[in-house]
């Protein structure tokens, strides 16, 4: 059975297109959009919330889309185990539907930033569909683009986050403020993930504007964010052999 | 039904560090010779007309429903529903 990903629209989000572009022509799988009034997913094996501007961010980044239709569907294939990743906007998104844990602020310069960083794999890349192929301690080049993008959860929360291994990724430079350096957190379960850097914007060689930070997939001809899409992929179909 | 007026104050926590606040503090106010202006948080208010039967229906009604529509993330914030004499 083909792989077929779901990628949640919203009015205001922008990055769906690259996720479909990566997934379509450069991961070859099948992808299709689907509309924030749907609430019935039946059927994907993976959901994507891409990043942009749901709402305008109006009242706080991610809040009014979390009760939109779409929302409801996504928990209940959360709740099945099946992947759900958020992106930039799409982790607000998780975080204010309660899919996640935490909170977000504007960024310590208060301004917009977009910027490639460096993020560290902090587990077990078995501990979530989206790492399934990397090793602990990896470090991937992906760039962010926010504005409300700084981390937060108070210290209890952090300390069960800890306990339950769903601090995945941190900053090695921390481009926001984010508590603990934390640009990446998954739910108790682990199949969903929330990562303020955009992957999709890492996939292809040509994008990263220096070899430096190519990445160290691009000997393959891509950048780092294709590991994750790759992981995603290779889970699933996994999991249909099995 | 009579219409009330309530306002609901949004504020990050007391330890949760303000950057807006702190730049305009440092780089507006005490530069400009208000050096007695100790601290400066920024918050966001809402201003609600709302019907209901009596003031204190309408002030619970709001506070319901900050705390349900998440108006507020209660990690981050507090909330504060005033109503205000018309």
């Amino acid at each position: 059975m083909p792989t077929r990903i779901g990628i949640v629209v919203f009015p205001g989000s922008n990055c769906d297109r690259d996720i479909y572009h990566v997934l379509r022509s450069v991961m070859h799988v099948e992808a299709e959009f689907v509309w924030h009034k749907r609430d019935d997913l039946h059927g994907y094996d993976a959901i994507v919330i891409p990043g942009g501007f749901a709402y305008a961010d109006r009242l706080r980044a991610g809040v009014i889309a979390a009760f939109s239709p779409v929302m409801q569907g996504v928990k209940r294939l959360a709740r099945d185990g099946v992947p759900v990743l958020g992106i930039c906007n799409g982790f607000q998104i998780l975080v204010e539907s309660g899919l996640l844990p935490g909170a977000f602020m504007r960024n310590d310069s208060l301004t917009f930033t977009c910027r490639w960083t460096r993020l560290r794999l902090s587990v077990n890349g078995s501990r979530t569909p989206f790492t399934l192929l990397l090793e602990k301690g990896r470090v991937l080049n992906i760039p962010v683009a926010n504005q409300e993008g700084k981390y937060y959860a108070d210290e209890d929360t952090l300390r069960e986050m800890e306990r339950n291994e769903q601090i995945i990724f941190r900053y090695e430079d921390n481009p926001n403020g984010s508590i603990h350096d934390i640009g990446g957190v998954c739910n108790e379960q682990g199949n969903v993930l929330g990562m303020m850097p955009h992957p999709e914007r890492a996939c292809e060689v040509m994008l990263a504007p220096s070899p430096s930070i190519h990445g160290s997939a691009s000997e393959s001809g891509y950048g780092d964010g294709m590991l994750i899409f790759r992981s995603l992929v290779s889970y699933i179909e996994h999991r249909w052999a099995s | 039904m009579p219409l009330y007026r309530v306002n609901v104050l949004i504020e990050n926590k007391p330890y949760i560090s303000d950057p807006e606040g702190d730049t305009i503090l440092k780089d507006l106010v005490i530069k400009g010779g208000y050096q007695q202006v100790r601290s400066i948080r920024v918050a966001k208010m809402l201003r609600l007309e709302v019907e209901a039967d009596t003031e204190g229906d309408a002030r619970d009604m709001v506070r319901r429903m900050c705390d349900e529509l998440r108006l507020y993330n209660p990690m981050l914030s507090i909330c504060r529903v005033e109503s205000v004499s018309t």
